[in-house]
């Protein structure tokens, strides 16, 4: 029983937009850090994680995506969620996720949020 | 004083194998269904059933490699009450020792994993836990209302 990923990127002028589809558990976590770090090395500093497509998620997961916002803490830059289901959403409050990343009811909403200068992220 | 009644009980074994945590969430998703609960409260039930099978196959050790599950139906007359119970046998843990994880101590630490019964917590309406040498038990409970 695999519960593979897709993760497919999409390279904007001023950010990028990371789409997941499936099962974030720690593999897939692993990819989208992979992912992710490619595109910081690739000089992106904003990237928005579009999770519209994923129902399901694990703690190993999300630990993997808060190495993610580790770093990008570290370099200034900024990571936000979009388009969460409400359970995923509740978790992502739980753990206390929302206090280092924006998370947006939608795409657009998050990319117009993301191209305004910085400020404390919250939900929308 | 007799509690509510067991509707419908369902068994399942599992082996401690990749991604088998979706296989009992599926089993939990089926019940809930049953009972008609909304589609927000099935979610959740099914992530904390994620985690506690996911707890069971990192931590436990348990020597048969395996996670027991029992998920019961209770009501009197209509379902009231999804109970899952997750256990193990393997080598236990102390409950009351385990840190409360937090996102600031997490974002520095070289561990940032932990959020399993915080979750499991959070989500659910009643959690109680038996650990010990012969193993660990969580008893989780959702209510349909």
């Amino acid at each position: 029983m695999s519960e593979s990923l897709n993760l497919t990127v999409d390279r904007r002028e001023d950010l990028a937009v990371l789409y997941t589809e499936g099962y974030i558990n720690n593999q897939a976590g692993e990819e989208i850090a992979r992912q992710a770090y490619l595109l910081l090395d690739e000089g992106f500093k904003v990237l928005l994680l579009n999770l519209g497509g994923t129902k399901i998620v694990n703690s190993i997961g999300i630990s993997i995506l808060i190495e993610i916002i580790e770093k990008m803490l570290e370099i200034d830059g900024r990571l936000a969620f979009c388009c969460l289901t409400p359970t995923i959403e509740k978790t992502f409050h739980i753990m206390g996720l929302a206090q280092y990343a924006g998370i947006y009811v939608d795409e657009g909403v998050a990319v117009d949020a993301l191209r305004q200068p910085a400020s404390s992220p919250s939900a929308e | 004083m007799a509690g509510p009644a067991i509707l419908r009980e369902v068994k399942l074994t599992l082996p401690m194998a990749p991604d088998m945590e979706i296989a009992a969430s599926k089993t939990a998703t089926a019940l809930a269904e049953f009972m008609r609960m909304s589609p927000d409260k099935i979610d959740e039930v099914r992530m904390a059933v994620v985690e506690a099978c996911i707890n069971a196959i990192e931590h436990s050790q348990a020597p048969d490699r395996k996670v027991y599950l029992v998920f019961e139906v209770l009501g009197e007359g209509e379902p009231e009450v999804l109970r899952i119970t997750v256990h193990d046998e393997g080598r236990g843990f102390a409950p009351e020792a385990v840190e409360v994880p937090t996102i600031e101590r997490k974002l520095t630490a070289a561990r940032k994993r932990g959020w399993g019964l915080k979750i499991i917590r959070g989500l659910m309406d009643g959690v109680e836990i038996d650990s010990g040498t012969r193993g660990t038990t969580i008893v989780m409970t959702k209510a349909r209302g």
